[in-house]
């Protein structure tokens, strides 16, 4: 008798095993990934540290920065020094902040007042055109931003021409650009955004409305008093995600809609296409870029952490971990 | 029956009451209404482009309404169109490869993370999900890649880079959590089925909805990727399609020289190539895969978004 138990526990640990073996088998694929294109490059972070050269006597990966001189925080500090990086801070700042609000504000009303269409096969039609955008490419949208402001056929620069004024050369000038980034940004995701919120106010259900209506609250008092509150944990959800990623630029955006165009780097340089720039440039500098990197990626994790501790501090229950 | 009539009618009343009023709602449509066609004007626009003769254009620019249309983008295409097609294949076999084999690695991934009994389910969740908070940066990533992976003017350089998504694992573990019983696993395990058999002949097959999802999502991203490309393609013959397109931005005349014809017919062909047109008739053909498919799956995609914003 108790033998057979003996033999069952014995035969359940080596079930027990074979399991677990099988379902590491199955994160392996993905977890070598990780290792590999994730973990492996965090490694290299320390380029960030040093004066990078090729070692040309046997250029590799592992030679080149085992054989390059560390500078410490040489990199960081020349970064900081530039007027040029500080712009490029102020500007990935300054959209984000600016983009994190409008869309905010604007999405949510969008969401509320597409709620508010009571012919169902209108509203379907309305997202479905909203949502067109989101299903392009960042190339394929600076063709449209082309076609109205190319130098010689655009729409807008043969209007400018019709009624007899010069013709802004929308490439070469920087003043415009805040407002077309702004506009281009809000068109290619207002409808993703607003269709987040509307998924959350379509599922409050209709009885608490009824409730608000029963007990005299207009329109206005309802959205106020019912749908905002139930819309609050997925504004703090955004709200966390977004402020982490403060110093992350969308890179399409700001490299292909203004077609790379040096004159437009002053409002155009964010962050992102920096760190490109600086990689990709001939004679380019790999150590400046991990550095900008860095600066970047460190700086929005603790932003997340703070932004996390803050909600938690609000709402218990909306915060991200 | 009468009653039933009456309440249905009394109910209707009182949800007309808690309608919005007439203004506000005819505000409503101008402003939601106004800004979805805003949303699809500048894909026409560029339609028309790709049908307005050169002439035209050189007199007016690009206008909603041409002097003359022309058809000559389309022929040009017809003869400069190698590169084309090589590019439509290039991103039709990424986007098919790519797919089946991020959706294979998301649900093996995600299954294990949804077993309760799996020994390092924390470690691997974490281990996931601490790579979207923190990373090595571009240029790591790019010298890995390059140099220690060899992903450079191959296929696999466009394929293996997207393969993982963070995000994805956790929509499709979200997914598994609300829509398979548990029991199901417990009660395969106890009939003897391996652990690969239960995924794949009983799991998958009632998550279809999810996997649909994640697959269309993965499926976008091998389609729009540019960047990837940008990185670590430099051959033509691996050029995907938006690359092209991002790669004639600078070079109009990147599909002549790409062209394979070759001596005094090219230079002739390219210096009457309708530039213009062409451009725009290359973002309609890039487009209209897209344009036509995504109403159809849009529901999956909104489904994998609102699972993926909802906090566990």
């Amino acid at each position: 008798m108790l033998d057979v138990l003996a033999a069952k526990k014995t035969g359940n640990k080596w079930a027990k095993r074979k399991k677990t073996l099988l379902l590491i088998s199955m994160v392996a694929p993905g977890a070598i990934w990780l290792i590999l294109l994730r973990y492996l490059p965090m490694i290299g972070i320390v380029v960030a540290f040093q004066k990078y050269k090729i070692y040309s006597k046997a250029p590799s990966l592992l030679n080149n920065i085992i054989h390059s001189q560390f500078n410490g925080l040489g990199n960081f500090k020349f970064l900081f020094k530039t007027t040029d990086s500080l712009k490029m801070i102020r500007n990935t700042l300054l959209y984000n902040i600016c983009w994190i609000i409008l869309m905010l504000v604007v999405a949510v009303t969008f969401a509320i007042m597409i709620n508010e269409i009571t012919q169902k096969l209108v509203a379907k039609t309305y997202q479905t055109l909203m949502f067109f955008p989101y299903f392009l490419s960042w190339v394929v949208v600076s063709y449209f931003v082309l076609a109205f402001l190319d130098p010689t056929s655009g729409l807008l620069t043969n209007l400018q021409k019709s009624l007899g004024q010069v013709p802004t050369r929308w490439y070469n000038d920087p003043k415009p650009w805040p407002f077309i980034l702004t506009i281009t940004n809000l068109w290619k995701g207002l409808g993703y955004s607003s269709i987040l919120y509307l998924a959350t106010i379509t599922g409050i259900s209709a009885s608490q409305y009824e409730a608000a209506s029963i007990d005299g609250a207009s329109k206005w008092q309802q959205v106020i008093h019912v749908t905002l509150p139930h819309l609050r944990p997925m504004i703090l959800l955004l709200f966390i995600i977004s402020i982490g990623k403060v110093f992350n630029a969308d890179f399409g955006l700001f490299y292909t809609v203004p077609m790379d165009s040096g004159p437009l780097y002053p409002v155009t340089q964010v962050i992102d296409t920096y760190v490109y720039r600086a990689l990709m440039a001939t004679g380019g500098d790999v150590g400046m870029s991990t550095a900008a990197s860095l600066f970047q990626n460190a700086v929005g994790f603790l932003f997340l952490m703070g932004a996390n501790q803050i909600v938690k501090k609000i709402d218990e229950e909306s915060s991200l971990f | 029956m009468s009653t039933l009539a009456e309440t249905i009618k009394f109910r209707k009343s009182k949800l007309n009451m808690n309608e919005v009023k007439l203004p506000v709602k005819i505000l409503i449509h101008i402003l939601v209404g106004g800004f979805s066609i805003l949303c699809i004007i500048p894909f026409l626009f560029v339609i028309i482009i790709a049908f307005t003769a050169e002439s035209s254009i050189s007199e007016i620019g690009y206008s909603f309404w041409p002097n003359a249309w022309s058809l000559d983008s389309i022929t040009y295409l017809a003869k400069l169109g190698k590169q084309l097609w090589v590019s439509y294949g290039n991103s039709f076999l990424i986007t098919i490869v790519g797919t089946i084999l991020s959706v294979l690695m998301c649900v093996m991934y995600s299954y294990a993370l949804f077993r309760k009994d799996f020994k390092f389910r924390g470690f691997f969740t974490m281990f996931s999900f601490f790579t979207t908070m923190f990373g090595g940066g571009l240029a790591p990533t790019y010298m890995i890649c390059k140099n220690l992976l060899g992903l450079s003017d191959n296929y696999a350089a466009i394929i293996v880079p997207l393969l993982v998504n963070p995000f994805n694992i956790i929509v499709m573990r979200t997914f598994f959590r609300t829509s398979v019983p548990y029991e199901l696993i417990e009660a395969a395990s106890v009939d003897g089925s391996g652990e690969y058999r239960t995924l794949f002949e009983i799991i998958v097959p009632i998550s279809k909805p999810g996997i649909a999802t994640i697959a269309l999502l993965n499926a976008l991203a091998y389609w729009n990727e540019w960047f990837i490309p940008l990185l670590y393609i430099r051959d033509a013959a691996h050029t995907p399609l938006q690359f092209l397109l991002y790669r004639m931005q600078a070079q109009v005349d990147f599909l002549a020289k790409n062209s394979g014809i070759m001596g005094p017919e090219a230079t002739k062909l390219a210096q009457n190539t309708p530039k213009n047109s062409l451009r725009m008739m290359m973002v309609v053909l890039v487009v209209i895969p897209i344009a036509c498919a995504y109403p159809f799956f849009q529901r999956y995609i909104i489904s994998g978004l609102t699972i993926g914003s909802v906090k566990e």
